[in-house]
């Protein structure tokens, strides 16, 4: 208590004495991090909080894109059979010293090692540090299948050999789970008989240190002297956490923080008129879809799937249920996404010649049921009222439509059985920023009865990502996945809906703030104008 | 000493009621949020979805493919040994979490019960004592509007009106974000104090203005209806008519003979309130960004936390059985001739 209060001390005398040369910025967060170890978590507000301001990851996504850049590594080699990948560390790179910790040496090989190891493990002393940890994301990624071993050839050399050659690896390394963590620091958390205080104050070799949490109000970073990456213009960063949209388009307006995330759309108007705040706009990685069940009939007529996405009309449900904050989709990545074959051209809205498809197609009184979500996404705002405009639009082509929902932990179990009745409401939020994040994912083959809630199962598709997802040549990939859309299209498992846009108003003082395509809010590279 | 022994039984016989209740909560607590349909597993792994077997093995690692008797038994046990489990989401213990929100929720809680008090009770006696009058409707039509106030509506709007448009209060939190000081009671108001920076009080108090009046309304207008109507029927009592016939100054016939019996059922009521300001706390917390118990439980329940739903709610029924039970002993104080 006493280190804290004089720490405490010591930080209010700064941000009292030296207001005027302190750059704090203010950021009002929607949500508490659930902790500050982000492997343990799945949350974008929890990565917020903490794997973006405090660590580093070996590699990392550039600011403002889905690319990949060097991070803690300096480069990296591919072995020839897509095996092996080997990382050259960064020399000179120093954990952060706070009150709680002092590091006392560079990061290096033993840092990467423990902190796969703890995920990878079992019987690792870390691997379950706190009662109930486990590592979701890690496991999402099938990183267990996935990684054969992690091998310390020297200090600065860490190699991974995997059991199969999986090009996203790389991006997969950028991800906030593979944030890397101190050794050092967990040594003596070990020691000290205080495990379960990595998760409580973190210590990384990020942009921003942590200085103080007080849950579920404020937590507060300094800028990090000795960041490998050089010292960030702002000295302080605040979140001030703040639940409710309405209260954060107050604060914002009030110039009680500098930048706040998620606006309700109706709000977007007065935004934008404020003279003191700028709005900044971009397309989200994810994508909205109904997902037929092509194993049922007669969905497994492709003619018959085709026919009902030109009986949906997207404008409508663009206006009434993303009101503007989104955009018709008609691949199934989002435009933001490298290999996005804008090539394709979406069914038109054309409720006459679906009816004719129908006919054609010899179906006659069909009645489905749509699934609804019982929760609000990015992707989809309000999927009760996309429901019942699709109903709207299927009845006007003969299709009685019965809506149906379940709890969301339901709901997602039970869209995913192969024999479920109806058409499903559901969409993703991409993880990597890879193509095969969201086709493999989504639309391969052993998805079904999993994730591939159109239960849909295409040789030719599946054989084109599961090519591209081996060779590590992306402009050999792009290609494949540009042609797998086409294939895609034609085959129509899913009624593309939409993609949404994302806005982030902020103070017009902010300078050097990029969207993240990702969806994550990062603060390394902002600045204050005075 | 009659009288202080008679207390002593009447407190060991009311302790006594609560250990049903007490067992009674438990088995509330532990139910409500298992009957809510989903569980953590599935909602923690979202549309990323989780493998069948990773599935068992996380319910297991849980203990939640365990009967619902074992792991009721194993609340229980943990009650009697103070420990209410790990949060499923932060890991920490959930007896931790509590106490560091509590004080949050209790400081706004006090402050709204005595802002409703120092205008309920006073707006009640002159409602009465001018009965039928403009004043009587007025303050009465008030507290109707008061007490059918959609909370989160209300609480906007003066966040609107006061922190937007006048600009005279901060639009959320506890304290202006340029203090930082360590908590050492909770109460912010005392920690401010405590810190010695120049402004956190006055900062701390522009912070509660608000928050306090949206959850102070209802039970302002619930203590001015039951104050008002306690009042007349004292009025129309014989002592108070000898007491104004001796020729009395009205103030003291209202102050001091009326208004004290008068306070029994609003005591009562008073007592009462408390389950209802932390039920306004959950959406006054999350309106105003106040880091508190109420916010809290609603994140829990989503993310269907059971260790912090079942231990938050077991807490917040305890803090009400205790303040029932200190309401019960203050009538004594209030009325002597009241005996236990």
């Amino acid at each position: 208590m006493k280190r804290y209060s004089f720490a405490a001390a010591l930080l209010a005398a700064t941000m009292l004495g030296g207001v005027a040369n302190a750059k704090t910025l203010v950021y009002c967060s929607e949500g508490s991090p659930e902790g500050f170890d982000p492997a343990p978590y799945t949350s974008g507000t929890t990565f917020d909080a903490s794997a973006k301001p405090i660590y580093s990851q070996l590699v990392e996504f550039e600011r403002g894109t889905t690319n990949v850049i060097p991070g803690l590594a300096e480069s990296w080699d591919v072995s020839d059979d897509g095996l092996e990948y080997t990382f050259k560390l960064r020399p000179g790179v120093k954990f952060h010293t706070t009150d709680f910790f002092t590091p006392t040496r560079d990061f290096n090989a033993d840092d990467v090692l423990f902190t796969f190891e703890r995920q990878l493990k079992k019987d690792h002393p870390w691997n379950e540090y706190t009662a109930g940890i486990s590592w979701e994301y890690f496991n999402a990624m099938s990183m267990p299948d996935l990684i054969k071993e992690i091998v310390k050839v020297d200090d600065m050399t860490v190699k991974f050999v995997l059991t199969r050659p999986e090009a996203p690896m790389v991006a997969n390394l950028a991800m906030d789970f593979a944030s890397v963590m101190s050794k050092e620091y967990a040594d003596k958390l070990e020691a000290d008989g205080k495990m379960d205080m990595l998760n409580q104050q973190p210590v990384g070799t990020g942009p921003f240190q942590f200085v103080a949490y007080q849950k579920d109000a404020v937590i507060r970073y300094k800028a990090n002297p000795d960041y490998w990456d050089g010292k960030q213009p702002i000295d302080d960063l605040v979140f001030a956490i703040t639940t409710d949209a309405s209260v954060r388009q107050q604060k914002l307006m009030a110039g009680e923080c500098h930048v706040a995330p998620y606006p309700n759309p109706a709000d977007l108007e007065a935004l934008k008129a404020a003279s003191n705040l700028q709005v900044m706009e971009q397309e989200g990685l994810n994508v909205g879809y109904l997902a037929y069940n092509t194993q049922m009939a007669p969905f497994d007529n492709p003619k018959v799937r085709k026919a009902l996405n030109m009986a949906i009309n997207k404008q409508a449900i663009l206006d009434a249920v993303f009101q503007g904050a989104g955009q018709a989709a008609k691949n199934p990545i989002p435009p933001t996404m490298w290999s996005y074959n804008n090539a394709v051209e979406d069914d038109p809205y054309d409720p006459e010649a679906a009816k004719k498809m129908l006919e054609e197609a010899g179906v006659a009184d069909l009645s489905m049921k749509v699934w609804a979500m019982p929760v609000q996404r990015p992707y989809n705002p309000n999927a009760r009222r996309m429901a019942e405009l699709i109903q709207e639009d299927f009845s006007k082509v003969g299709v009685t439509v019965e809506i149906v929902s379940y709890e969301w932990g339901e709901y997602l179990e039970r869209s995913k059985a192969t024999d479920r009745d109806g058409a499903v409401l559901l969409g993703w939020t991409g993880d990597n920023g890879d193509p095969d994040n969201f086709l493999a994912v989504l639309l391969g083959c052993d998805g079904v009865g999993g994730a591939n809630r159109a239960q849909w199962c295409h040789k030719p598709f599946d054989d084109m990502i599961q090519k591209a997802k081996v060779i590590s040549d992306q402009a050999e990939r792009t290609k494949l996945y540009e042609e797998a859309q086409m294939v895609f299209k034609e085959q129509a498992p899913w009624a593309t809906i939409a993609h949404s846009v994302v806005f982030m108003p902020m103070s017009t003082k902010v300078t050097g703030y990029k969207m993240d395509p990702l969806g994550s809010h990062r603060f390394d590279g902002v600045d204050l104008a005075e | 000493m009659q009288s202080l022994r008679e207390m002593l039984r009447f407190l060991l016989y009311r302790i006594g009621l609560l250990v049903p209740t007490f067992i009674g909560v438990t088995i509330a607590a532990f139910g409500f949020i298992r009957i809510l349909p989903g569980d953590p597993v599935l909602l923690m792994a979202g549309e990323r979805g989780v493998s069948p077997e990773r599935y068992d093995e996380l319910m297991r690692q849980f203990g939640y493919d365990r009967p619902l008797w074992e792991q009721y038994f194993d609340f229980l046990g943990g009650i009697a040994t103070g420990d209410l489990g790990n949060s499923l989401v932060t890991k920490k213990p959930v007896f931790d979490e509590f106490f560091t929100l509590f004080p949050a929720t209790l400081e706004l809680s006090i402050c709204a019960i005595i802002f409703a008090m120092l205008l309920g009770i006073p707006a009640g006696v002159l409602a009465a004592t001018r009965r039928g009058s403009w004043l009587d409707q007025t303050v009465m039509g008030t507290a109707l509007v008061g007490y059918s106030m959609p909370i989160f509506w209300w609480g906007l709007l003066l966040i609107i009106l006061f922190s937007g448009i006048l600009q005279w209060t901060p639009v959320s939190g506890r304290v202006s974000l340029l203090y930082f000081f360590p908590p050492v009671t909770g109460f912010m108001l005392i920690d401010s104090l405590l810190s010695g920076q120049k402004g956190a009080f006055t900062s701390a108090v522009s912070h509660l203005i608000l928050p306090t009046i949206v959850l102070g309304t209802i039970p302002l207008a619930v203590i001015a209806r039951q104050t008002r109507s306690a009042m007349l029927e004292v009025l129309g009592e014989d002592y108070v008519r000898t007491a104004r016939a001796k020729g009395l100054a009205p103030v003291r016939v209202i102050g001091l003979h009326a208004l004290r019996n008068a306070l029994i059922p609003v005591i009562t009521t008073i007592g009462l309130q408390v389950g209802v300001l932390l039920g306004g706390a959950i959406l006054t917390e999350t309106i105003f960004s106040w880091p508190g118990i109420g916010k809290w439980m609603v994140d829990s329940i989503f993310r269907r936390d059971y260790p912090a739903v079942q231990g938050g709610l077991l807490m917040i029924a305890v803090v009400v059985m205790l303040v029932n039970l200190i309401v019960d002993l203050l009538y004594g104080l209030i009325n002597p001739k009241i005996r236990y």
